[in-house]
This record gives structure tokens, sequence and C-alpha cells, in this order.
């Protein structure tokens, strides 16, 4: 498959980086302000050079020297969108899913935005194109939540919770373990990489809230006859509640009965919610540091579990790529 | 209060008495009874509403007796469990009734299940004994453990760790009048994870 990567964060860029590794050639890269679109003209035959793109993004901070649009416009089979997640109108991610749908070209996401914000939207955009959309990549990085509850068939799983941020999984954790006050876990958890220096978005539940609407929305629109039926989820749907001002003393008494505090998420065809919850301290869900997991309750199959790493560039990457797989 | 003693309770202590050998399967089998009784926080008033019991055929299992924590009317809550049939049991029931004993709730349920929560925030200030036999008063749940983990001073947030005891199936009804509780004093509820063995 020929792919046009749009966005050169850490996702984007271990896309491009890996590509080649799973037989996918990269024809364009796009970041906010720059591009690189394969022309022969750099004496190969088609695809461009990942080290180059790589190595400029790094030292220069651009990929190339065309415009964005270019990449838009390159002549690939799979737009790989890996823009920053925004919400709302999803903007411009969402835009970049609909050009390729409108040229009948496929799109895989890592931006959780189009598919929390804008779910009916873009399965309008989908059936009246000849592509498809994916979006493993979008819930639990590495973890095959999507496509398990798809394989499973989203009419016979009656609910899908789970930890679905490390960042929020890595404080408390470190919180319980230490007996360490929020403040000083979180300057840890930043100087580490772990945190970004505004961690709203990880400690106040959203990032987790998305993944479970996107879920929500799996389930509501796999589980209906008719997609025009189905109910649409986004942000506003959830009941959200964050970890900021959980104290060091309530995971104390909790750790005192042998059970610890996870950032939960939940998602059936009706609800979702985020909030932090009591959890046996060595149960399936109480996993530790930046570690997620997926649990997935069926009708006929019983209760399936799925841990690993929830995000990174490679594990994300891999499930971007994975993505492409499915749709050769 | 000897009036009552001489008028309802007596023919249904005899007759319990005299047919429970040889009556139904179902009235003759002992089960196990719960009654919640409010008491005037006097001398001698639990031994007194302990009396009907035993008088009338109840086997004693246990006493609940609340003292500190009271109902929104000022008196004290007290949960008895005891084995009688049926049958003695209605006779019980009546019985406590005529002696002028406060019957908040009678069944043969026991609290069949257990959860347990944390609530945070400014537990002291919001008066936590307050806000305990609130939920005490809430029908499903029964308070049944407080730890506490107080920082110094009233100023940072509190934790506390409760375990409640729900009536069978009740526990999501338990959980969202504590939730209600939590939203009106501005405390945050870390609830469990319920039907999911994790």
């Amino acid at each position: 498959m020929r792919l046009a990567v749009i966005g050169a964060g850490a996702v984007g860029r271990s896309v491009v980086d890996l590509a080649a590794e799973y037989g996918h050639e990269v024809v364009a890269v796009a970041d906010s302000s720059t591009a690189v679109v394969a022309d022969g003209s750099d004496g190969r035959n088609d695809g461009v050079d990942p080290e180059a793109v790589v190595t400029r993004k790094a030292e220069a901070g651009i990929v190339g020297d065309d415009d964005p649009a270019d990449a838009l416009a390159a002549d690939y089979d799979v737009l790989v969108e890996a823009t920053p997640t925004t919400l709302d109108d999803a903007e411009p991610g969402f835009s970049h899913v609909t050009t390729a749908l409108e040229r009948d070209r496929h799109a895989v996401l890592a931006n959780k935005g189009p598919v929390a914000e804008r779910f009916g939207d873009l399965q309008a955009a989908v059936a009246d194109s000849a592509g498809e959309i994916r979006f493993e990549a979008t819930v639990g990085g590495a973890i095959p939540a999507v496509s398990t509850v798809e394989d499973i068939e989203p009419g016979h799983v009656t609910a899908v919770r789970g930890v679905l941020n490390g960042t929020a999984n890595f404080i408390l954790t470190r919180m319980a373990a230490e007996g360490l006050g929020y403040d000083h876990v979180l300057a840890e958890a930043q100087d580490l990489g772990v945190a970004e220096a505004d961690p709203s978005f990880d400690v106040d539940g959203t990032d987790a809230a998305l993944k479970c609407v996107i879920l929500a929305n799996v389930l509501s629109f796999g589980a209906a006859d008719d997609p025009a039926d189905a109910r649409e989820f986004t942000l506003d749907d959830a009941s959200v509640e964050g970890i900021r001002d959980v104290p060091g003393s309530a995971l104390r008494l909790a750790a005192e009965d042998g059970r610890t505090v996870r950032l939960i998420g939940e998602a059936t065809g009706e609800t979702v919610r985020v909030a932090p919850r009591l959890v046996p301290e060595n149960g399936t869900l109480a996993v530790s540091g930046t570690q997620n997991i997926v649990q997935i309750e069926t009708t006929h199959a019983g209760r399936l579990n799925i841990s690993g790493r929830g995000a990174g560039g490679p594990e994300t990457a891999s499930a971007v790529l994975g993505d492409v797989g499915r749709l050769e | 209060m000897s009036d009552a003693r001489d008028g309802a309770p007596e023919p249904a202590e005899g007759e319990t008495i005299d047919t429970s050998p040889d009556g139904g399967h179902a009235a003759s089998t002992p089960s196990t009874h719960t009654v919640r009784l409010e008491l005037v926080d006097e001398p001698g008033q639990l031994l007194a509403a302990l009396h009907p019991i035993a008088d009338n055929g109840g086997n004693l299992l246990s006493i609940y007796h609340e003292r500190g924590n009271k109902t929104p009317r000022g008196r004290i809550p007290v949960e008895v469990d005891f084995e009688a049939t049926q049958e003695r049991f209605e006779g019980i029931v009546e019985a406590l009734r005529s002696e002028g004993v406060n019957v908040m709730q009678a069944g043969t349920e026991r609290y069949a299940e257990e959860v347990t929560l944390l609530l945070f925030g400014h537990l002291i200030d919001t008066d936590l004994s307050d806000t305990l036999s609130r939920i005490e008063a809430c029908e499903s749940a029964s308070v049944a453990d407080v730890s506490l983990a107080a920082p110094q001073g009233t100023e940072e947030s509190s934790s506390a760790r409760l375990r409640l005891e729900a009536r069978a199936g009740e526990t999501e009804r338990a959980l969202a009048a504590v939730r209600e509780l939590a939203d009106e004093k501005d405390l945050r509820l870390v609830e469990p994870l319920t039907g999911v063995e994790a």
C-alpha cells in the first residue's frame, strides 16, 4: 500500500519509520506547515526516504519543502491521519479523512477527534466512498481493542471497560506504592516524559473518555441494523471525573482493605463513564505504571482481557500499520 | 404497657407454640429475620426491646446497637437479627409494636450485599456524622464499617472508607443515595466496580 502520513509527531514518525517493514511505502509526509511528496526527483522511483524525513524533522523541524496540501493530493492508497487530537469539529483531522474518502481512498486514524466527535459524519462520508476508515490506534495504543470488538461482533458485546490512560495510571500507581502526594508524583511523571507539561487531558479523564466514546460508537453503530438508527456518542455524552484531587489518604485507606484506585472507563451502547474506581489491589484491572488494559464483556464468550502498552510511537504505529494491513 | 402485654401477643404466642411442630413446612422452618428499631436514648430501652423477641420464641442472633449514630428524629437505630418461624416472626413484630417500640423495618431479608467505597473532600467540615447517619437512614443500606484518614486540621481534604451492607439487589440504590449525598456536600465519591469480579 502507498501511504500518505499526515502528522509528524511521535506516531507519524514511527509509521514512516516502520512502514517498509510491514511491506508498505510512504509516498507523502506532512506536518502542520511543510510536506514532502515523492515525485521521483530525488532519484528514487517511488516513495520518500523515511530516514531523511525523520532526520529533517528532528534537525530542522520540517519534513520537506512541499506544501501540506500537496501531501493530501498525492497518489496514495491510504491516508494515515496522525495529527494531534482536536475536539468539537475535530479539524483539521476530519477534513483530511474526508478528503481521502472523497477520492475513494482509505483512511487510518491515530487521531481520536474525528471518531469521537463526528462519528456519524464520518460514517456518512464512508457510505458515499469506495474507501474505508479504520482507527485501532485511537483506543489503547498497541492493544487491539476495536478489532477484537469487531471480531466478536458489537451486537455480542455488552460492555467494554478498562484502564485507558497510562499517565493517570502511572500517577495512581506511584501514589499508592510510595505514599506520595499527587503534585509530587505529577512532577516526577513530567520529568520522565510520562506526563505532558499541561497534563489536563490525561488527569482530568478527557483522553480516557474520548477512547470510551469511540468504543461506544463502535458498539452502537456495529449493533444497529441501519446506521441511521444508531445512537451517536460524543464527548458531551460522557460522564467524566478525573484524578487530580484524589488524596494520598484515599489510596492508603483503599490499600488497608486490599483495594486500590484506578481511573476506569466504561462504554456500553448506551452510556460512557470515566471515573476513579475502587478495584481489588491484585485484580485484573489494577495494572501498574503506564500499562493499559481493556476488558470486554461478551454475551457468549465470557470476559476477555487484553493488556499492554497504551501509548508510544512504535506501539501506536503498529496499530496503524495493522489497520493498513486489514485494508489490503 | 401491661395492657398491651395482656392483649394481642398472648393468643399469638399460644398459637405459634402449639401449632408449629405439626404445621406446614414453610411456616415451621425457622429463618433469619432482621428488624430495625428506633430506641429513645434512655437507660433500659434496649433490654425492653429485646424482651418481646425472646418471649415470643425468637432466637437472638446478633444485635447491632449504633450508639452515637442517631436517626433524623434523634433516636438510636438498632438492628436485631434473630431466627424464628414466619408465624412467630409476625407475632414478634406485633409484640414489639404493642410495647411501644418503633419498628422501622422488619423483613426476612438480611443485608445480602456488601459494598466498599471511598469518600474524600472536606469530610469533617461537612459533618461526617451527619453524612453517616443520612446514609444509615437510607432504606437500602446500613453502614457496617468506617475508617477515616484526616490530615492535621481541616484544611486539606480527608478520606473515609465505608463498608455498606445493602439489601439483596439494592446495592445500586444504596450507591445512588450516597452519590446524591456526596453531590450535595461537594464530596468526591470513589465507587467500586460492582458486578465485576476483577
